[in-house]
């Protein structure tokens, strides 16, 4: 994630290069000139918008004067392998567009080191999930035209017996493995993790629990007195969820539903004082936690449509940004968050000014309908320009089209196995 | 005054129009008026007695008349900006106001709203009257009416209604799921998981100024009592200090959906290869019910089932119209008892659960159905020639929360083309058929098939084409009333 401000007199002018690199409102041209993410085959999703946050003024219902903080570009990119290598790469293939993007951000130096410059303005990620860790967009991309090779090609008749499906299981393995000898298909190996991830993630996994063990009897012996400050918190912070504005609102939705995938970008101020800031930043730190080592296989907690989302602080904690690439229609996506993980909300976004009120940190909050829903739009900004590897594709589609390959790479299988994967095509 | 203003009052049916609690089936005869205000005072004479029928059952009525505003029939009657910026964004904004509602609601290609006969631009109305009448009794009762209030408006649409309630135009028994209300407030107010699908939905889904299903009431226009100072107005039930406009009122959404019955049975006939016994089965299959309404997944139910033993679709197709119309699911998929399975489930680790779970909780995307058909009988076969072309329905639906209630519903059920994992296909009624980006089709319909491939219908043509549509706001009498009196007047 890149973050650079924006100079003073910069932001409209980049707000019209932006909107050239589009095919539709919002809707990145896969081979716009100035950035063809389309060329990039390793990078799933990006977008670029621009933070320029309405709501810096709410943190006046905590008695706190409206802070001066700077318009943000922000750079977002999702790709296969380490960022270092996809940044260089970008930098190597389309200097020219990134220079003109970044020209109208701050201390940007036209002159200067691009790379440099792009590294130096990196931020590191507050929380970071992943729907399926080590699927590649080489993967999806292969396993897609499998799915539409094999679909287009599958008898659709009942069949008789089981010893039917085995024989029919076997003629379509051959049937790809003649497509793939043709060229036709592709199924390349997945590629092992470098032992070096392996490394950092074990050590991951295991620091996080012995820094918590650490720090438990501190937090017995404060627990009575967090508990008291957070529901005190909890009863006097101010709520603040009028509807947004409509001209705001039309301006979000004009840029949705193009795909059966939408983006979603929002920023807030942090809650002012020392306990918000220290509870967001555990808190944070424990959901990237579970995103890197248990929500890693297709879902977040009982949430299946989320490809990619990142949480991170600006302006010294003051600040948090939150981007999501998720399926479906944003209406959707916030009845899916109030029904299936309002708890999960809580957690993660109770510390932003104006939240509706929560209880013991995990309940109300999001349940209130009307205000959750007023609160995430009037929080939400409009994402200049978004880019995915692979449009009309969810993640059930994914999902499914995955399980046809291994299905298909079992060396043997049971007679309701194979009938089993018939049905998925 | 504190006792009768305390929460949980009993409903005021004298104050609520009889529609949302009756579908009228003994008044066969029906039409819909579509007005625009020619001179606004005229206009509100007539609308401050017109006879309004209640939603009293004391004695089925011969006749019944309802009144529905949209924003834009607020405005042409002068009602306060501020008065009218209370009701939802989706009112205020109008069904056929963007582009980005059009997506959504798939009106589209054919369905565009600049195609459309009435509900766009000019066409917009200002107020819906809709007559039902006993057999024979509607034409001299619309002369009467129509007398009334001709110095205030002007009709643009005259939407006429077939007397055949039973049978939607595919021939298909029509209006059998309808949500059950709780008129008697028996539903608690809190807000809970409910782990069994239920058909009783609580008022606030269907009636504003009382709790909705997450026990809370949905954002209404309330004022001042000092600008009501007839007393017209209910006290608002979450804030007695405020008269409720929105009290006993809801929301209507009507569209006009043309049908092309004979284009429905030419290409079921072309599927089926002139099999008539199989064109009926892959036509079920579609609706998710036979003809006469029994339903494929629990054949002798009327609508007392859910699909929750059928989840592959094997039974009724996951995609079939009415899966889609209501999925009749809880709030967490079934697991074993205890706390633990239940937490485990929640957090997403039973991978079962998990892929029942793509479609969830059901009970806060209900409609309550009003709709009529028009015109011809269906025609029955390809060979049997039809002389009307303009057959179909008008959808009519009442909902709290037109957001949450019918723009959910029609974009990610009716129209989604991922709906539960599906891929490639619409609603098989419905469908505009245009591909999805990407350019992968919309036009199929899965048929599952137990231990083999799925059967697939392609390239399925347009059946249904939206005509013409709009957001209504039906209120309560005594906010009709009030929408009469020069209080709810100003710029």
């Amino acid at each position: 994630m890149l973050v650079a401000q924006v100079t003073p007199g910069g932001e409209c002018g980049l707000r019209k290069l932006l909107a050239t690199m589009n095919s539709k409102p919002g809707m990145a041209d896969p081979a716009n000139p100035v950035l063809p993410f389309g060329q990039f085959e390793r990078l799933h999703f990006a977008r670029l918008a621009v933070l320029d946050d309405p709501t810096l003024g709410d943190i006046e219902a905590h008695g706190v004067p409206r802070p001066r903080l700077p318009v943000y570009l922000t750079f977002v990119g999702s790709c296969d392998g380490p960022a270092g290598e996809c940044i260089a790469d970008l930098v190597q293939r389309s200097g020219t567009g990134l220079r003109q993007i970044f020209m109208h951000c701050d201390g940007f130096d036209a002159q200067g080191d691009l790379l440099t410059w792009m590294q130096a303005h990196q931020r590191q990620l507050a929380a970071n999930y992943i729907n399926w860790v080590g699927r590649t967009v080489r993967q999806i991309k292969e396993e897609s035209a499998l799915r539409r090779a094999l679909a287009a090609k599958v008898p659709r008749a009942p069949l008789a017996s089981a010893a039917q499906a085995q024989q029919l299981r076997r003629e379509l393995i051959n049937f790809v493995d003649a497509e793939v000898s043709a060229g036709r298909l592709g199924l390349t190996p997945p590629e092992p993790t470098p032992l070096r991830w392996q490394i950092a993630k074990f050590l991951h996994l295991v620091a996080i629990p012995l820094a918590g063990l650490i720090l438990l009897p501190f937090l017995i012996i404060l627990l009575p007195l967090l508990i008291f400050i957070l529901r005190t918190k909890e009863n006097s912070d101010a709520e603040i969820c009028p509807p947004p504005d409509r001209a705001v609102l039309l301006e979000l939705q004009h840029l949705e539903d193009y795909d059966v995938t939408n983006q979603y970008t929002a920023i807030g101020s942090v809650k002012p004082g020392v306990f918000r800031r220290w509870l967001v930043t555990v808190l944070l730190v424990l959901i990237d936690y579970t995103c890197r080592h248990i929500f890693t296989r297709g879902f977040l907690a009982r949430v299946q449509t989320i490809h990619f989302a990142f949480w991170a602080f600006l302006d010294e904690k003051r600040r948090l940004v939150f981007m999501s690439n998720y399926d479906g229609g944003h209406e959707a996506y916030m009845d899916d968050f109030i029904n299936k993980v309002a708890w999960g909300l809580n957690l993660a976004f109770s510390h932003g000014v104006g939240w509706p009120h929560t209880r013991w940190l995990l309940a109300r909050g999001a349940r209130i309908e009307n205000k959750f829903k007023h609160y995430q739009r009037r929080h939400q900004l409009p994402t200049q320009v978004w880019y995915r590897a692979y449009t009309g594709l969810t993640l059930v589609d994914l999902k499914r089209n995955h399980r046809i390959r291994e299905g298909l790479e079992l060396a043997s299988v049971t007679d309701a196995q194979a009938q089993a994967w018939l049905r998925l095509l | 005054m504190s006792t009768i203003l305390s929460e949980g009052r009993s409903v005021e049916l004298d104050d609520v129009q009889g529609l949302v609690r009756f579908a009228y089936k003994h008044l066969t005869e029906a039409c819909f008026l579509l007005l625009r205000v020619q001179d606004a005072a005229a206009a509100r004479a007539w609308l401050a007695q017109v006879p309004i029928t209640n939603a009293i059952k004391a004695a089925l009525p011969e006749t019944a008349l309802h009144v529905a505003f949209t924003s834009e029939g607020l405005r042409a009657l002068e009602v306060t900006c501020d008065l009218r910026e209370g009701f939802s964004v989706e009112f205020v904004a109008g069904m056929a106001s963007d582009t980005a509602r059009a997506r959504r609601l798939g009106d589209v290609g054919a369905n565009d709203p600049g195609k459309w006969k009435w509900g766009a631009g000019e066409r917009v109305p200002h107020v819906a009257v809709l007559l039902y009448a006993k057999p024979g009794r509607l034409a001299a009762w619309e002369r009467e009416i129509e007398a009334q209030y001709a110095a205030g408006f002007v009709c643009i649409e005259r939407l006429s209604t077939s007397d055949k309630l039973r049978e939607e135009p595919f021939g298909f028994a029509d209006g059998i799921s309808q949500p059950e209300v709780d008129w008697e407030r028996k539903r608690p107010v809190r807000d809970q998981d409910q782990l069994e699908y239920n058909n009783l939905s609580c008022l606030g889904e269907f009636l504003l100024g009382y709790p909705n299903e997450y026990g809370l009431y949905t954002p209404r226009p309330l004022l001042v009592p000092q600008r009501d100072p007839d007393a017209l107005l209910p006290r608002a039930e979450d804030a007695p200090e405020q008269s409720d406009l929105g009290r006993n009122g809801c929301y209507l959404v009507m569209r006009q959906l043309r049908q092309d019955v004979q284009g429905f049975w030419r290409e079921l006939d072309r599927q089926a290869q002139g099999n008539a016994h199989l064109r009926e089965r892959l036509a079920a299959a579609m609706v998710g019910r036979t003809k006469n309404g029994d339903p494929l997944v629990a054949p002798g139910e009327v609508n007392n089932f859910t699909y929750q033993a059928d989840p592959q679709g094997l039974r009724c197709p996951l995609g079939a119209h009415i899966r889609r119309a209501n999925p009749r699911n809880a709030d967490l998929p079934r697991g074993a008892r205890g706390i633990l399975s239940r937490l485990w489930r929640m957090l997403g680790f039973n991978a079962t659960a998990l892929e029942r779970d793509l479609v969830a909780s059901t009970r806060f995307h209900r409609l309550l159905r009003r709709g009529r058909k028009y015109d011809a009988a269906p025609a029955l076969s390809a060979t049997e020639e039809s002389t009307s072309a303009d057959t179909g329905l008008h959808f009519i639906c009442l909902v709290a929360n037109i957001k949450r209630q019918f723009e959910f519903v029609q974009s990610a059920w009716m129209m989604g083309s991922k709906f539960a994992g599906l891929t490639g296909e619409s609603d098989p009624l419905l469908g505009h058929r245009l591909p999805d980006p990407g350019d992968s089709p919309t036009d199929g319909f899965s048929i599952p098939q137990a231990d083999s491939p799925d059967r697939r219908l392609t390239e399925l043509p347009q059946f249904v084409t939206v005509l013409g549509g709009a957001y209504f706001f039906l209120p309560g009498i005594h906010a009709l009333r009030y929408l009469a009196t020069a209080h709810s007047k100003g710029s």
